[in-house]
């Protein structure tokens, strides 16, 4: 226990900090990710063709490539493609980018294929006489989508996205490798100058069952609010 | 772009791919007999051995499957008493160590897939197999069975190809899988866009067999 304690003696403080570095990553990475959503599902779901391709070619990709080799792309082309945009504005200095920049970045991208996909298929489950009923009562496309379609499309697309979510939180794990201070990393660490993998690693897999386990709780309370009046 | 990389790299790519589907198909060999087991136990009535298969489900699916492979690779080989018995002679090669973690890690997932498979399953086909007189035991391996793998067929083809993805991670056990010299072409050469589009190509192409192979499957064992 005494390699948990607070302060200098212990890992106790800097695995929380790395706890609360992890919920971070994982909440950018899913904004980001609905960011994407936001421009791909509508891709998706175009009448033209070509719009179509562009959609699920992001989709298929990104599904289809392992999260680690996605993220080896950001983490060693990342500020290679910035320094070249740079470099068309003559600026040619070497650029970092942040690791948590690069992290929540890449793991968005791959965040956002899921949500895409949960997106579309809410969009399409919702009934088309809601579309048409609301265009008869004169609402505006505005209204439309905020009033009408978007709060039957959250109450289904809920539980998938807590599912997103879960394979968010869990794929953030992997950013340790571009040595961004997060659970696994900061447990990586405390194993080497400890020599007690067992402990540390077991601890971090405790750590994410507890994240997992909260962040479910939480999630189910908000299926229920949006289930209201079903 | 640099052409003759992305030429050169692509026999090297191909050879790294044989350590990928070797690690596939011996975790999924080994991760279905696991998830047969217990879904079978997430069936059983006592409470006990429900919540224990209920329990390995829940931990292996809600924690990163790097986590795994970093307890049986690194944690494991600090117990004393494990390196003087013959698990050591397993247990220290980084190759079945992640083919341990990966088996553990779709074992929990397909037990999930199996067990909502074989709750789907009508009771009435089991009752008018017991009315026939067929035995409990011949009703489970040459009824239940059979139904449950082509109920679960769908979302097992999903986790093929989760766990396809998954095998990546064997590279941060120092194992050279596609992922693993995907990244060494990249940290030598400083081309990663090349290198993942190679990389990327080949994962894709695997995704695709993986889904038509399924799709097939679902079409040759479908009940209409």
């Amino acid at each position: 226990m005494e390699l948990l304690a607070f302060g200098k003696t212990g890992w106790g403080d800097e695995l929380f900090y790395a706890t609360l570095m992890t919920i971070a990553v994982s909440i950018t990475a899913m904004l980001v990710g609905f960011f994407f959503a936001l421009i791909f599902t509508p891709l998706k779901l175009s009448k033209y063709k070509s719009l179509n391709l562009l959609g699920n070619f992001y989709t298929t990709v990104i599904r289809g490539v392992p999260e680690l080799l996605v993220i080896y792309l950001f983490f060693f082309g990342g500020s290679g493609a910035i320094m070249y945009v740079a470099s068309i504005f003559g600026y040619y200095e070497y650029i970092e980018i942040n690791a948590f920049i690069t992290g929540s970045m890449a793991i968005g991208i791959i965040s956002g294929a899921y949500s895409t996909e949960v997106f579309r298929g809410a969009i399409q489950s919702i009934d088309k006489g809601q579309f048409e009923a609301a265009k008869v009562l004169g609402i505006n496309k505005f209204g439309q989508f905020y009033k009408i379609i978007l709060p039957q499309m959250l109450r289904l697309a809920i539980p998938n996205l807590s599912n997103v979510w879960q394979i968010t939180l869990k794929d953030t794990s992997l950013i340790s490798v571009t040595g961004l201070v997060e659970i696994m990393r900061q447990s990586y660490i405390a194993a080497g100058s400890t020599r007690d993998p067992l402990f540390f690693y077991s601890f971090a897999a405790v750590l994410y069952l507890l994240l997992t386990y909260v962040s479910m709780k939480l999630i189910n309370k908000l299926e229920v609010k949006y289930s209201k009046g079903y | 772009m640099d052409f003759d990389l992305m030429i050169t790299s692509f026999p090297k790519l191909l050879g790294a791919t044989v350590v990928t589907l070797k690690l596939l198909s011996a975790s999924l060999f080994f991760g279905l007999f696991l998830g047969l087991f217990f879904a079978i136990l997430r069936l059983n009535k006592n409470i006990f051995i429900n919540k224990f298969a209920y329990g390995y489900s829940y931990i292996f699916r809600g924690t990163p499957l790097l986590v795994q492979i970093f307890i049986i690779y690194f944690g494991l080989g600090q117990i004393e008493y494990l390196r003087t018995t013959f698990l050591w002679v397993i247990l220290k090669e980084p190759y079945w160590c992640a083919i341990i973690a990966f088996t553990l890690n779709t074992g929990a997932y397909t037990s999930e897939i199996l067990r909502s498979a074989f709750q789907t399953i009508k009771p009435g086909i089991i009752e008018a197999g017991k009315s026939l007189g067929i035995s409990n035991k011949i009703i489970f391996y040459k009824i239940q069975i059979p139904i449950a793998i082509r109920q679960s067929l769908p979302a097992y083809g999903n986790e093929i190809i989760l766990m396809m993805k998954g095998t990546s991670l064997a590279s941060t056990v120092t194992l050279m899988d596609l992922t693993g010299v995907a990244k060494y072409i990249i940290s030598t050469t400083f081309k990663p866009i090349e290198v993942f589009i190679v990389a990327g190509g080949i994962y894709l192409f695997m995704t695709f067999i993986i889904h038509n192979l399924i799709k097939f499957l679902e079409k040759k064992y479908s009940f209409q």
